[in-house]
């Protein structure tokens, strides 16, 4: 096991070298650059003080020097901790973001559960009861689901919610505790609104969540050991539960990777129609002003924050599956 | 192929073989010859790989009707100057804001024709929101093939012939006009050529890029497979819509429209085709062993020509049906991207530039008809998902 995980970690260098090689070039990419821009416009302004900050500014970027050398001396920055600086809030990337990321993780983290309590009992039933009204039923709700994007569903919410109840679902907090430190009235006002960006967030990933167990669950249970147990007189129940649930439950575990980029790629949309205190709407703010460093940091830690989860879903895996384990993860 | 049934009592040709008592038939034996096939069988027995798949499509009831739903779809984009009442730019100062037009056929029960009845509209001095009731004393019969607003058909040649018109003097906003009074259905329609050609251009860069990429690193092997392998890996772990969102807000804006709108269609592509490089390269591994593909080896056959001519073909249905299971994930991107101003930008109308009017719930909740655009990207995405799911169904005909 210590030797599948040394592995796991070492394949992963790579990886998220590759990752902020990429989230470089982002940042370089637009013509016009925030920086080039402020600069300019503080040397229209003039004056010593100005001079200071621009030499600072060049001193933090390494601007005159080649870009492979500005890249280093940003990755080298990113290892401190130092994610550069933002300009349009003008303080460093890091105070920006702040609790944000965090909250990022408590929603993919919420978002993910969710999940995987609606997805396990629709599937079972579905694949017990296969071709009948409720599986088709619960078959369309699902590819419903999974063709509703999600920020238009958010939109749609929001305004019923405003019809009916006349109330806005949007924001995390209630707005008494916005800009108050974490207490316990807080955590617990962020407990009441966190189930409605959770349920728009997890619509899709559900959806294709029953589709695959219920796939899986099929494929298994039409395996010859299970008839073998039913002819043995073994009960349904547990000729369900004891073998083809657990082997059809793998691919929980290593859907993780494919389903946590795609709830942060959709919370960012849904974050910024419910206003939530996320990453979401930074990036989005970040984007249309082309303040290319704070976007970029982002782009970086949620892609970061993919690849640890997939480390842990892998993690996990090789726990339960001693197939993987022993073969030193050469398969997936 | 047809074949005659033998007649045991004709057996022409049939000559004993020395003294022997046995008798031997000259004719070429066919197993058919004893057991006659059904013209049923016969048909099926002898149709195309591609014949077979569309007879296991048509089983799938909802597949066929998603594609016809589009089928349709695509039509009126590409006539979408004609089906249209108005233009998408001509806007109507008087009606700015007005809520939908349902469309009559009686008049205080005397049967007119479908017709609208015009506005009425008052101003909320304290809110300055108009307010719109239907005037029932005005009664506009709608025309049909008739002249309307002037357009450019495909921006080439100018025309104006419409399939309906309001009356002279009157209004048909089927579904309301937006902050400059222009008509919403008129707009839904011409967003729709933006909105649902993205998906294919972008379908068919990604499908290139995941054919050639996924197929050299499934036949070589080696470093190469390792280096495209990563390539995917770092692409997959960052978060798609973030992704796109950074590429393109990268686009000059200085750009034109048309760029903007084929540089989005890049974007989305680009981002894409890993999945399907994914599928490719599995297949590839499996068939490149194959006694066919070792026999186009020996033949001299060059690595390009192997995969192109003779790995590919055999799980190109595969490869279409997964293609059109990503095409809504295009769509949907691209709406996002319109949506929040990072994508197609005005005088180009898509149905994500149409929802950025919707963005705020205070005018959603004032004018709900704004979100109207929601509906065909839910259609047109549903269809879609049927219809590869259908396809996939159909791709191995002789499972």
């Amino acid at each position: 096991m210590l030797r599948y995980v040394l592995h796991r970690l070492i394949v992963m260098i790579p990886t998220v070298i590759a990752i902020s090689v990429v989230t470089f070039v982002i940042i370089q990419l637009p013509p016009g650059d925030f920086l080039s821009a402020q600069i300019s416009e503080l040397q229209a302004q003039g004056e010593g003080v100005q001079t200071e900050r621009i030499e600072y500014l060049r001193e933090l970027y390494g601007l005159d020097r080649p870009i492979w050398q500005q890249y280093l001396h940003w990755a080298w920055g990113l290892l401190h901790g130092d994610l550069g600086w933002s300009f349009e809030y003008d303080r460093p990337v890091t105070e920006v973001i702040g609790d944000k990321i965090f909250l990022t993780v408590v929603i993919s983290f919420a978002t993910v559960i969710f999940t995987w309590i609606v997805a396990f009992p629709i599937a079972l039933y579905s694949a017990t009861h296969k071709y009948s009204w409720g599986d088709h039923g619960l078959t369309f709700l699902g590819f419903l689901g999974l063709a509703t994007p999600n920020f238009l569903l958010a939109l749609v919410m929001l305004y019923f919610a405003n019809v009916w109840f006349g109330t806005s679902i949007g924001g995390l907090v209630d707005p008494q505790y916005l800009d108050q430190p974490m207490s316990w009235g807080k955590f617990v006002s962020v407990l009441q609104h966190l189930w409605i960006p959770v349920i728009i967030i997890g619509t899709s990933g559900t959806a294709g969540m029953i589709r695959r167990l219920r796939a899986n669950l099929m494929d298994e249970l039409q395996k010859p050991y299970v008839v073998t147990a039913k002819a043995k007189g073994l009960p349904p129940g547990r000729a369900l539960l004891k073998y083809p649930l657990r082997m059809s439950l793998n691919p929980f575990i290593a859907d993780i990777g494919n389903l946590l980029p795609d709830l942060i790629s959709g919370s960012a949309l849904v974050a910024v129609v419910l206003s939530l205190p996320t990453t979401g709407p930074v990036l989005v703010r970040a984007l249309q002003s082309q303040d290319m460093y704070l976007a970029g940091s982002f782009l970086m830690l949620e892609a970061f924050l993919v690849v640890i989860g997939v480390l842990i879903s892998d993690l996990l895996l090789a726990w339960l599956d001693p197939r993987i384990r022993f073969s030193g993860g050469q398969s997936r | 192929m047809a074949v005659e049934p033998r007649q045991p009592q004709e057996t022409a040709g049939a000559q004993p073989v020395g003294n022997s008592e046995h008798w031997v038939d000259p004719e070429p034996w066919h197993v058919h010859r004893e057991q006659p096939l059904t013209p049923e069988q016969e048909r099926y027995y002898t149709a195309s790989q591609w014949r077979l798949m569309w007879w296991r499509f048509k089983r799938h009831k909802v597949a066929l009707a998603s594609m016809w739903i589009l089928a349709l779809f695509y039509v009126v984009v590409a006539i979408a100057e004609v089906v249209a009442p108005y233009d998408a730019q001509t806007r109507d100062p008087l009606h700015i804001h007005a809520p939908p037009q349902p469309i009559h056929l009686f008049h205080e029960g005397r049967f007119v024709g479908p017709f609208t009845y015009g506005y009425q509209m008052t101003l909320d001095m304290t809110t300055l929101k108009r307010i719109y009731e239907p005037d029932r004393t005005v009664v506009q019969p709608l025309r049909f093939f008739c002249r309307g607003d002037d357009y450019r058909f495909w921006g080439q040649w100018a025309g104006d012939f419409h399939l309906v018109c309001p009356a002279e003097d009157g209004t048909f906003f089927l579904l309301g006009t937006d902050r400059l009074g222009r008509d919403m259905f008129s707009r839904i329609l011409y967003g729709a050529r933006v909105s649902l050609t993205v998906g294919l251009v972008g379908i068919a860069i990604s499908f290139a890029l995941g054919i050639i990429l996924g197929g050299v690193s499934g036949y070589y092997g080696g470093w190469i497979d390792n280096i495209v392998q990563r390539l995917i890996e770092v692409i997959r772990s960052f978060p798609m819509i973030p992704l796109w969102l950074a590429l393109s807000a990268a686009l000059p804006p200085t750009w034109p429209p048309i760029w903007v709108y084929f540089g989005i269609t890049l974007i989305l592509g680009l981002v894409d085709w890993t999945g399907l490089a994914r599928a490719v390269r599995s297949k590839v591994l499996s068939l490149r062993e194959e006694e066919f593909a070792q026999a186009a080896r020996l033949l001299g056959a060059k690595p390009r020509r192997i995969i192109g001519r003779h790995l590919v073909p055999s799980f190109m249905s595969h490869l279409i049906a997964s293609a059109t299971l990503s095409i809504p994930g295009m769509i949907l991107g691209e709406t996002a991207l319109s949506f929040l101003g990072l994508g197609v930008r005005a005088p180009m109308t898509s149905w994500g530039v149409l929802l950025n009017d919707a963005q705020n719930v205070n005018v959603v909740a004032i004018y709900p008809w704004l979100m109207l655009p929601v509906v065909p990207v839910i259609i047109v995405v549903l269809a879609f998902n049927f219809l590869g799911d259908g396809l996939r169904d159909a791709a191995d005909p002789y499972s």
